[in-house]
């Protein structure tokens, strides 16, 4: 690891300005995902500024009814916050599918939805990879590329997002409130992460010195039901093949309001708005899950060692949406 | 490469004047209060609070398996929840309260004697270990999952219908999914399970 500088803001403007007044600076959360790629050689900040101590570790409700979650709240409180495990339930199941106890008392918020893609070239000096090192290649279209996406990746980078939070986010319809040099601004998650397009070595739309301050959801449709569910390699600690969140609204057997969006499948999390379309105003059954899955993943472009992605994405769809028509 | 040559001097500065080296200090003082015991250490910023505990405090109890996060081996309390050593930087856990495998007996001062903590002790009895490696941190992991389930954290096995801010039930699916960031390469998980479930029975939380 290459030394570097240590600052601990005492606010939010503090914090901003040092991202301002030095490039190539990182804002540290808990750390998880950014010491480990600083032991890597993947990352080589100059200077961390430390944001885990700023006052944006609460959890408030907002006056439409939504929810408002501090950048710095830890995923394991997160997942415990009786109005999420309550009204957000896909948000709460999403976060406990990830990492393991340990991790997720020390991850962050804000750390959790900026946390770096798993493609195992990524976190491989010695080897190239456009993420990294825009212009180097991509070994992963011809190597290891099992766990990669199937759907909107580029020539130049197949990488997902590995976020199990950030599915959940996405169907759930929250925005990410920034805080940078040019002030503040909302971003929904649908729109936060990229494409990686021909500039795989942007994850999100960030911009340089910006920092998460929360995360808001709008109020959580009374009748709805919501829930997430990831199919992994082994039964706990594991990052996603798949995985799904879906809030779903059934009356009288028709499906009143659908929100679905896939994880393990892109560079982003995966909202299939074309899945939406074909389930409201269907009636709830099988056979309409069935094509509402088949709508969105006809745009899936499988690599030869991860074809099994899309029958997967689609019986966990099918599953998801049964189970939650099943409640009441 | 040593150099006297005027251009490269120049061009040196040229470099550093856009990029300053290391502007920052690369060392800070902090004090880690663990196990009880304040300490006062002035550490390079790349020092894990692992590295801080094995290498400037001698307290080898939290082993390095992975240094990656990835088989916990490192467990230690921060402030009374578990976390992975390894991957926090001893200088942004400044003033905090770490418990280590080394402070968990009580009377390990002296004072009266060695009494061990009911997860160890729990441990012994059912021999949930063969090499031993993992077993400080699975022990401290275990010392978090009673806290946690107490203070009604749920987990990925927890039924959404269970109740928010209860104390959650500990069941052998529970304890296993709770534990899955300890990883052991000699395979003592049945009787891990089972050690952590006789620790919940004595009420290990509390102690
Ligand atoms: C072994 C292992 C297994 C894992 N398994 C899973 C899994 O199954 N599913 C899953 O979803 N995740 C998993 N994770 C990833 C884990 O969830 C992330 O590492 C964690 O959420 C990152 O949060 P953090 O606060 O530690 O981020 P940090 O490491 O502190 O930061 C990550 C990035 O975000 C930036 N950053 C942090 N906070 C802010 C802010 N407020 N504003 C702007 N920038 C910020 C940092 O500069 C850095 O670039 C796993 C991690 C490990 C080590
Ligand atoms: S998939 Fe993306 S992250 Fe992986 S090697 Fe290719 S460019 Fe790098
Ligand atoms: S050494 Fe810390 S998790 Fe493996
Ligand atoms: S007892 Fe040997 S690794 Fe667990």
């Amino acid at each position: 690891m290459k030394p570097f500088g240590y600052l601990r803001a005492g606010s939010v403007e503090e914090a901003v300005r040092a991202g301002a007044d030095h490039p190539g600076a990182r804002y540290l959360g808990g750390g998880t995902n950014l010491v480990d790629l600083m032991k890597l050689g993947v990352e080589q900040p100059p200077l961390l500024i430390d944001v885990g101590r700023l006052p944006l570790d609460r959890i408030e409700e907002r006056p439409d009814g939504g929810l408002r979650i501090g950048a710095l709240v830890r995923n394991s409180e997160l997942a415990a916050a009786a109005p999420v495990r309550d009204r957000y339930p896909a948000l709460s199941q999403a976060v406990l599918a990830g990492a393991s106890g340990q991790l997720r008392n020390t991850a962050t918020t804000g750390g959790n939805l900026l946390q770096r893609t798993r493609c195992t070239y990524f976190q491989d000096t010695s080897k190239p990879c456009n993420k990294r090192e825009p212009g180097t290649g991509c070994p992963a279209r011809e190597g290891a590329h099992r766990d990669l996406a199937v759907i909107g990746h580029s020539e130049h980078c197949v990488a997902t997002q590995p976020s199990d939070m950030a599915v959940a986010l996405a169907a759930l319809d929250a925005t990410v409130h920034l805080h940078g040099p040019e002030g503040e601004r909302e971003v929904p998650v649908t729109e936060f992460h990229r494409l990686p397009g021909d500039r795989p070595e942007r994850d999100t739309v960030l911009r340089p010195g910006e920092l998460i301050t929360a995360i808001e959801l709008p109020p959580a449709r009374a009748a709805a039901h919501s829930c997430f569910r990831k199919a992994r390699d082994r039964a706990s600690f594991a990052f996603a093949l798949v995985s799904v969140a879906a809030v779903l609204e059934v009356r009288d057997g028709a499906i009143q309001y659908a929100a679905l969006a896939f994880g393990g499948l892109a560079h982003r999390p995966w909202r299939a708005r074309a899945a939406e379309e074909v389930l409201v105003g269907a009636p709830a059954t099988q056979g309409t899950f069935g094509r509402a899955a088949d709508a969105e993943l006809t745009a899936a472009r499988p690599l030869p060692e991860n074809g099994f992605k899309v029958p997967l994405a689609r019986n966990l769809t099918v599953g998801v949406l049964a189970d939650l028509a099943a409640r009441d | 490469m040593e150099s006297t040559n005027q251009p490269a001097a120049a061009d040196a500065q040229a470099t550093a004047h856009r990029q300053p080296p290391l502007a920052y200090d690369a060392r800070s003082e902090l004090v880690l209060h663990v196990n009880g015991t304040p300490y006062t250490l002035t550490l390079d910023h790349r020092t894990t609070v692992l590295d801080a505990l094995r290498e400037h405090l001698g307290l080898t109890g939290a082993k390095k398996g992975c240094d990656h996060g990835q088989c916990g081996a490192c467990t230690v309390l921060v402030d009374g929840r578990r976390a992975n050593s390894c991957l926090l930087l001893a200088v942004a856990q400044d003033g905090r309260r770490i418990t280590t495998i080394e402070g968990l007996a009580h009377g390990n001062d002296g004072a009266d004697g060695e009494r061990l903590h009911p997860l160890q002790e729990a441990f012994l009895e059912r021999d949930a270990l063969q090499c031993g490696y993992c077993t400080p941190g699975q022990i401290c992991s275990a010392v978090g999952v009673l806290t946690e389930a107490a203070d009604g954290f749920p987990s990925h096995v927890t039924p959404y219908t269970a109740a928010s801010g209860a104390p959650m039930e500990l069941t052998p699916d529970e304890i296993r999914e709770r534990m899955s960031g300890n990883l052991c390469r000699c395979g003592a998980y049945p009787r891990i399970v089972e050690a952590v479930g006789d620790a919940r029975d004595a009420g290990g939380a509390e102690s």
